[in-house]
């Protein structure tokens, strides 16, 4: 258990920065907090999937001096999968960043609780 | 290869581009593209149903030039291009639905990314539902997420921009977890398209190596769609999103977002886990616990609720707890129930969305119950339509609800140790269903003499008018001829694996 964990630090440390991400993104009252929250989590996974797709000692598919041997190469399709997830999360962000700003701009606050105490009172 | 077997990527690929072009367009042009889109997707999707049926095997399409294990998959079977096709008619039916009230609640120079968002989020159901590969169902999930997101903010208030903030907080940790099991299960298996996947983790399980490893893929996955698809405890942003949005909105989050993603889920039971080892795994029990829960909580809010369309909003909560107890039953006969409930519910709740809407428009925009009073008579078919609903959500025969909760009852008898917790559940949950649903019939039809209130005649509402006959025909269809959809769904699960 314990060899294994050393082995495997990146894995465990991707794990531990996914609860931190995980536990911002559902507990903090503070909207930017809980992006910074979002944005631990999907980063913590990207390590994950960076950690486990690279061998060490070998190096990225692009054959130049024509080795051929794929014993010399990683697998390219973490990489692939991080750049997409990449992608998705910087779209999300950006989608929940321009929510705050509506939420901040009507109630000038960027505390969730607080914005639906008031919207109880309004009563709409 | 048959030309047929094109259809699902190519109603994919016209929805995405429905989406872009539908951006550069005026209102009134994108709302014609979007009914078109629909249209010809549900005629797609009926043919690659037909076609499916008659050579009786599901299909794989391969999309790119790059063959199985490396490339990218579409996978057809039965319950694949019988719930596109579903999805297309409910989607539709909505739109109509809803046409009038989203003039009025959306800002003209707005109404058009409506449609964009719509498009978009077909697609993803689509995609979703046919594709058979599990990255491209995460990738396809957050654009489901982001346009759904869309959909509840497109009504510019308070509460709603609250509710989508909410929504997307609780999907957001949905997906995370999603995309962390799927990251663990490539990591275990090293493929990423559902048939080796499930090649490999039959090895993988019977060696009995990884025994906790596998466990914990399955339950960040069912967890993750579990909370994107509103389970009990996960359900807070649902009463608002539903409740506050333009009713379209509200129809089709109800009755296609959440169902989008279930059927992923019971996808990954059956096409990557393997149905016994899903069913060998604490998991189930874990889903079906939650299930009965959320079958009592969701019924019991709904009665504290004051305002009616959360009360539907809540009534929600309490069949995607059906649905769940069907899934955690672990048996094919519980998971038919439950698809057979996806489709009961999804004709249902959108009814009773858009016949309530018709009910608040004539008693001044209000949403209490006490200013519905009569309502009924001055709208004759919303209050029908309402009525009918509430008939199929509560289970009385000849309406959709009822062959649901036939099913699950059936299904249930078949389990040991289950079977007491589930029938007395369904039972407890049925009373609670009546009590609020009847609740509000009964006040929509009790007579009132006010003149403040003005009425309103089919000639101002036929479109609308129509639609809500549409809807009540399909529950009706679902309700009577049941048999051969149950059988349908019967042969698209076995189809499964």
């Amino acid at each position: 258990m314990g060899a294994n964990l050393l082995a495997n630090y990146g894995e465990a440390v991707a794990m531990i920065l996914f609860g931190i991400g995980f536990g911002n993104l559902l507990l903090q009252s503070n909207l930017i907090k809980k992006i910074i929250g979002l944005n631990i989590m999907d980063t913590a996974i990207y390590l994950f999937l960076a950690e486990k797709g690279y061998i060490e000692g070998r190096i990225a598919p692009i054959v130049i001096d024509g080795v051929q041997s794929t014993e010399a190469y990683i697998n390219p399709i973490p990489s692939g999968l991080v750049l997409t997830g990449i992608v998705v999360s910087v779209s999300v962000s950006a989608l929940m960043l321009s929510i705050t700003i509506r939420l901040y701009r009507r109630y000038h606050t960027l505390d969730l609780d607080e914005i639906s105490t008031r919207l109880k009172k309004e009563g709409l | 290869m048959d030309f047929v077997q094109n259809f699902p990527a190519i109603s994919i690929l016209l929805c995405l581009f429905a989406g872009i072009i539908s951006s550069g367009l005026k209102s009134k042009a994108a709302k014609y593209v979007n009914t078109a889109l629909i249209i010809v997707v549900a005629v797609l999707s009926a043919c690659t149903l037909f076609y499916v049926l008659n050579t009786g095997e599901a299909f794989v399409y391969v999309m790119g030039k790059f063959p199985a294990p490396w490339g990218n998959e579409i996978r057809a079977g039965v319950l694949e291009a019988f719930m596109a096709l579903f999805f297309c008619i409910i989607m539709l039916l909505s739109m109509f639905g809803g046409r009038k009230k989203l003039v009025d609640e959306v800002e003209e120079s707005k109404t058009f990314l409506y449609y964009v968002l719509t498009n978009l989020l077909l697609s993803s159901l689509l995609a979703l539902v046919y594709t058979n590969d599990l990255f491209t169902a995460y990738v396809f999930v957050e654009i489901n997420t982001i346009s759904a997101c869309g959909l509840i903010m497109i009504r510019q208030n308070g509460r709603t921009i609250e509710a989508a903030a909410r929504y997307m907080i609780m999907s957001l940790l949905g997906s995370g977890l999603l995309l962390m099991g799927i990251c663990m299960l490539y990591d275990l298996t090293g493929h990423l398209l559902m048939s080796n996947i499930k090649e490999q983790v039959t090895i993988i399980a019977s060696s009995g190596e990884y025994g906790i490893p596998l466990l914990v893929t399955i339950a960040l996955m069912s967890v993750g769609l579990a909370i994107k698809s509103a389970l009990f405890p996960f359900h807070a942003w649902l009463p608002d999103a539903y409740g506050y949005s333009t009713v379209s909105s509200a129809a089709i989050l109800s009755s296609l977002v959440s169902k989008g993603y279930i059927f992923l889920l019971i996808k990954i039971i059956y096409r990557v886990i393997g149905f016994d080892i899903f069913g060998a795994s604490e998991i189930i029990d874990v889903l079906f616990i939650f299930g009965l829960m959320g079958m009592i909580f969701g019924s019991l809010s709904a009665i504290k609720e004051n305002d009616v369309r959360r009360m539907i909003a809540f009534s929600s909560v309490a069949q995607i707890g059906y649905i769940y107890m069907g899934i955690g039953m672990g048996t094919q006969d519980g998971m038919a129930a439950s698809v057979f409930h996806i489709l009961s519910h999804a004709a249902t709740k959108s009814l009773l969305f858009i016949a309530a809407i018709g009910l608040t428009d004539v008693s001044a925009g209000s949403r209490k119950f006490i200013d519905l009073t009569g309502a009924a008579y001055r709208n004759k078919w919303a209050g029908v339509a309402f009525t009918v609903g509430s008939l199929s959500m509560v289970g009385v025969p000849l309406f959709s609800g009822f062959i649901s909760k036939l099913l699950f009852a059936q299904a249930a008898v078949q389990v040991n140790g289950k079977m007491l917790p589930a029938l007395i559940v369904l039972g407890i949950s049925t009373i609670l269903n009546a009590i609020y649903f009847m609740k509000t019939v009964i006040r929509i039809y009790t007579p009132i003499e006010t003149d403040q209130y003005s009425s309103i005649t089919f000639k101002n509402m036929k479109l609308y008018a129509v639609t809500l006959v549409c809807f009540i025909v399909l529950n009706v269809i679902l309700g009577v001829s049941s048999q051969p959809i149950v059988d349908l769904i019967g042969q698209g699960l076995a189809m499964f694996s």
